[in-house]
């Protein structure tokens, strides 16, 4: 085992995350699993922000980590707002029965 | 030898098992307890890359923030429903070719790169420098980013406003 853990192998454990995050996203059917699934991709570009910042010696990635994680905050606060929307109004989970705009 | 090959190591077993448990469990509920977990589990990457005020961000913001309106909001939207919520997944063939051929094609262009330049020594305190960055070099994206989160409260109480 080497003495410490490369760059790369923080970028493929990241884009591991990422891929299971976009399956979740794919395959999941309900509103909030698909939510879930895009806060795996989003925390999986967090690691490689936190990784090239270390290893290049760069604040700029730290800074960016700390904005995405409030913006992706936010984001989820509304995104399950507007979830919780629409089962008030059509009292449905799945993602498919929402084809109100369908031409 | 450090320590921080067997931390990297027993910290990326827990990260990829509990993502795929996330994606791949009936129960909605287990599901977000599972992302509780790769949350955590990624407030720990975060420590073995000395970054401890990302890592203490994501434990509040996310492992607390986040997982705390996604239980909220099952738990409403069942009583909205009056059964649980169980999701099945659908085209798992699919889902499954789709992020194969992301995770083929990142490492692709990720194991082909040349070796990056070895961890350097840490520099100074990064929580220092990360308060020194946010209020000089990038004041404007932070000034910005209050405007989204006022934008963010404006749609949340409009959101949350009572039937008329």
């Amino acid at each position: 085992m080497p003495a410490s853990v490369s760059l790369q192998a923080y970028l493929v454990l990241a884009a591991v995350l990422f891929a299971i995050g976009l399956f979740g996203v794919v395959t999941r059917r309900t509103t909030i699993g698909i939510l879930l699934g895009i806060e795996l991709m989003l925390n999986s570009v967090n690691i490689n922000l936190v990784a090239f910042a270390r290893y290049h010696g760069d604040v700029a990635g730290l800074v960016f980590t700390v904005f995405t994680i409030s913006i992706t905050v936010a984001e989820v606060a509304l995104g399950l707002a507007l979830v919780i929307l629409i089962f008030r109004v059509r009292r449905t989970a799945i993602a498919d029965h929402l084809d109100l705009l369908r031409g | 030898m450090s320590l921080e090959p067997i931390a990297f190591a027993a910290l990326a077993v827990v990260l990829i098992g509990s993502a795929l448990a996330v994606v791949l469990t009936k129960n909605l509920f287990h599901s977000v307890l599972w992302l509780a977990l790769t949350l955590t589990g990624t407030a720990g990457i975060f420590l073995t890359l000395d970054a401890e005020f990302i890592a203490a961000v994501q434990l509040l913001l996310y492992a607390g923030g986040v997982i705390t309106i996604a239980v909220f909001a099952i738990v409403v939207t069942e009583r909205l429903v009056g059964d649980r919520i169980t999701q099945t997944s659908r085209q798992l063939w699919n889902g499954g070719i789709i992020a194969g051929a992301v995770l083929v094609g990142v490492l692709s262009f990720v194991l082909r790169a040349p070796q990056g330049p070895p961890r350097p020594p840490l520099a100074e305190d990064l929580t220092r420098a990360i308060g020194e960055a946010v209020l000089t070099r990038f004041v404007l994206p932070f000034e910005l980013l209050a405007l989204l989160f006022f934008a963010g409260l404006l749609g949340a109480i409009y959101f949350a406003r009572p039937d008329d």
